[in-house]
């Protein structure tokens, strides 16, 4: 007879099937999918205009299905930036207090389970359900458009993909935690989503108005060294990228425009005699390590953050 | 000590300036039911959290089944089974399967989990419903399947925190005789808390008052009483107006009052007298009755009312309860 099974599996095991079976699910899927299927629309559409003789990336035209657009709708990688916090988000506010809300939360601590397999746990299953989603769904607009085109990508497009994929479910992750974080922190659900939303809001709208704000403030005048102007473009570029969207979209950008050789200013020398021609998949990834190793640094320290406050919890009924 | 299955000693519980809990020393044998009784705010959750490990206490230490809760609460949590005062399933699955789910985390067999829930459900007369959403079950159900779902695991010993909170007068009762008789069959020593004394005097072999961290007394119920009240068993009421022909209630300042108040103390056996509102309150040590009503009559008031009491389980539970400042002594 096979031993029963784990604890922690048992718990990720049911909170898959809690999110699977939930409505916000449901609601997020197809919104995810009108998504998917609008922007392959658009892109597919788009298609002829968007392949030009002179382009560096005229090679790769299986990746624009992922970032060709007429302007009507912004491209698959931008909308993915875009809902993925709400995903994130959505899947992870209440995971915490909603348990204790319902009373269920000393119940279940009071089973013989370590305390941090109930928030590891919830965390994997969060993320399988997000992983499971988008490789579905990045490989339904792979599988689609290789229908509708006709054209099979290469084996180095097609690791981009998987790539792109990764990097997204890094980025759901991140606010995936964050919001577990509120969660803990935070006795009301709807506080806890509220506080994940404005994070996001500030973030995505008014970070940049803040950074453009301090730019004018701080801009060099025009009789400056140029490498005071360097200095000061990349101080903020860096400023930009705390934010962890910035961080995603500097490396889906990289990923999907083999193209793109620098996330940051370039010297003319450095330019000079450089012929325009797509980086090897390696390449880009050199890249965008620094922001990926940001993502996965933002992720890891609000998990800590969360798990701390949750293991120095006292756990009353209600 | 073998014999303790629940061993407190010297344990404290600081929030703050606030003791929750102020050197406790309990010891509870195996298969006794016992209660702790307390109002409100005594300090009873916080000594089962820590019972559970699911708090630590600030100083103290707290055996369970010979472990150490602080230090091994998930050996202890494997023993023990808790029922929160306002226990909770996940309202989306059916009672069954909040059970099972119990049942998984404890490693059971799923084979043997199904046998035990079916037989637990039929136990708390929850078979019928097993189904359903436990969202639709009420109040009462939904502390039955409380009851299966602590058992689920084979405890030897079950916390229940203020089980009988919200429950209607003849859910109580089945409500306490199913714990007696599990615990009585299954040999599983039971540790009640509640602010209901007639119910714990219902099931429990042994009580312990809980006020304010601390516990007053502990022992069966006569026992309590007579440690409690060895002073002045007997509290006589008198009530008193003015004179015989006038009705009005003389205040506590008038002199003839002042001098019966005296008189009163005089007589053999009476420990204590206090007057408030037209109502005499004195407490002796023997029936003094026939003397008090005398001493009222010959200094010319009106006696309009006279009860001779012995101490019962209501004085208990007010003298320790709402007699006592313990509200203010807390805080």
């Amino acid at each position: 007879m096979a031993l029963p099974k784990h604890p922690f599996r048992v718990i990720v095991d049911k909170e898959i099937a809690d999110h699977v079976r939930s409505w916000r699910f449901i609601i997020l899927l197809s919104l995810i999918l009108l998504t998917c299927f609008g922007s392959l629309y658009i892109s597919i559409s788009n298609f002829s205009k968007a392949i030009k003789p002179d382009d560096p990336d005229g090679s790769f035209f299986f990746l624009k299905l992922f970032t060709a657009s007429d302007g009507s709708m912004p491209p698959f990688h931008v909308l993915m930036g875009f809902l993925g916090p709400l995903l994130g988000i959505s899947l992870g506010f209440d995971a915490i207090n909603s348990e204790q809300h319902s009373g269920t939360l000393s119940r279940i601590l009071s089973q013989p389970i370590h305390r941090d397999y109930l928030i590891n746990a919830k965390f994997a299953a969060s993320l399988t359900v997000i992983s499971l989603l988008f490789f579905a769904l990045g490989f339904l607009v792979t599988g689609l458009g290789l229908m509708i085109i006709g054209i099979p990508p290469t084996a180095g497009e097609f690791m981009r993909v998987v790539f792109f994929i990764l990097l997204n479910i890094l980025h759901v992750a991140f606010w995936l935690n964050l919001s577990i974080l509120f969660s803990v922190l935070l006795r009301q659900p709807a506080t806890s989503a509220l506080a994940a939303i404005a994070v996001w809001l500030f973030f995505s709208i008014f970070y940049q108005l803040i950074i453009k704000l301090i730019a004018q403030a701080f801009m060099p005048s025009q009789l400056a060294p140029p490498e005071a102007v360097v200095r000061y473009q990349e101080l903020i570029l860096n400023l930009l990228r705390i934010v962890p969207t910035q961080l995603y979209s500097d490396a889906t950008v990289t990923l999907l425009m083999p193209s793109v050789r620098s996330l940051g200013p370039l010297t003319m020398e450095q330019v000079y005699g450089a012929i325009p021609s797509p980086l090897p998949l390696g390449q880009s990834l050199l890249i965008v390590w620094p922001q990926l190793t940001g993502l996965i640094a933002a992720t890891v320290l609000c998990f800590a953050v969360s798990y701390f406050s949750f293991m120095r919890r006292e756990i009353r009924s209600r | 000590m073998s014999e303790n299955i629940i061993a407190l000693s010297g344990l404290t519980k600081q929030y703050g300036r606030l003791k929750a809990v102020d050197e406790l020393n309990l010891y509870i044998k195996k298969g006794e039911v016992f209660g702790l009784l307390g109002p409100n705010g005594a300090g009873k959750s916080t000594t089962i959290l820590m019972m559970l490990g699911l708090t630590e206490p600030s100083a103290g230490s707290v055996h369970v089944c010979g472990i150490d809760s602080t230090t091994h609460p998930i050996e202890v949590k494997r023993r023990v089974g808790y029922l929160p005062d306002e226990v909770g399933f996940y309202e989306n699955r059916s009672g069954l399967d909040n059970l099972l789910y119990t049942a998984r985390l404890n490693r059971i067999p799923s084979a043997e989990a199904a046998l035990r829930a079916e037989q637990l459900l039929q136990r708390v007369g929850l078979y019928d419903v097993k189904d359903k959403k436990t969202r639709t079950y009420s109040r009462g159900m939904r502390q039955r399947l409380g009851l299966a779902d602590v058992l689920i695991k084979h405890p030897e010993v079950i916390i229940l925190d203020e089980p009988t909170l919200g429950i209607d007068p003849t859910g109580v009762r089945e409500f306490l005789d199913l714990i007696v008789q599990l615990s009585r069959a299954e040999k599983i020593t039971v540790l009640l808390s509640s602010h209901h004394l007639h119910q714990v005097q219902q099931v429990c072999d042994r009580v312990g008052i809980f006020v304010a961290g601390k516990l007053l007394a502990e022992g069966d119920i006569p026992t309590l009483s007579a440690t409690l009240f060895a002073g002045e068993p007997y509290t006589i009421e008198a009530g008193i107006t003015a004179s015989a022909e006038e009705p009005s209630k003389p205040d506590s300042a008038s002199p003839l009052i002042a001098q019966l108040q005296k008189q009163l103390g005089e007589i053999k056996g009476v420990r204590s007298v206090s007057y408030d509102k037209g109502l005499f309150r004195i407490g002796c040590t023997h029936d003094a009755t026939a003397l008090i009503a005398g001493a009222i009559v010959s200094a010319g008031l009106g006696l309009t009312y006279l009860n001779r009491k012995a101490y019962g389980l209501d004085d208990i539970y007010n003298r320790y309860f709402e007699g006592s400042n313990v509200y203010e002594k807390a805080f």
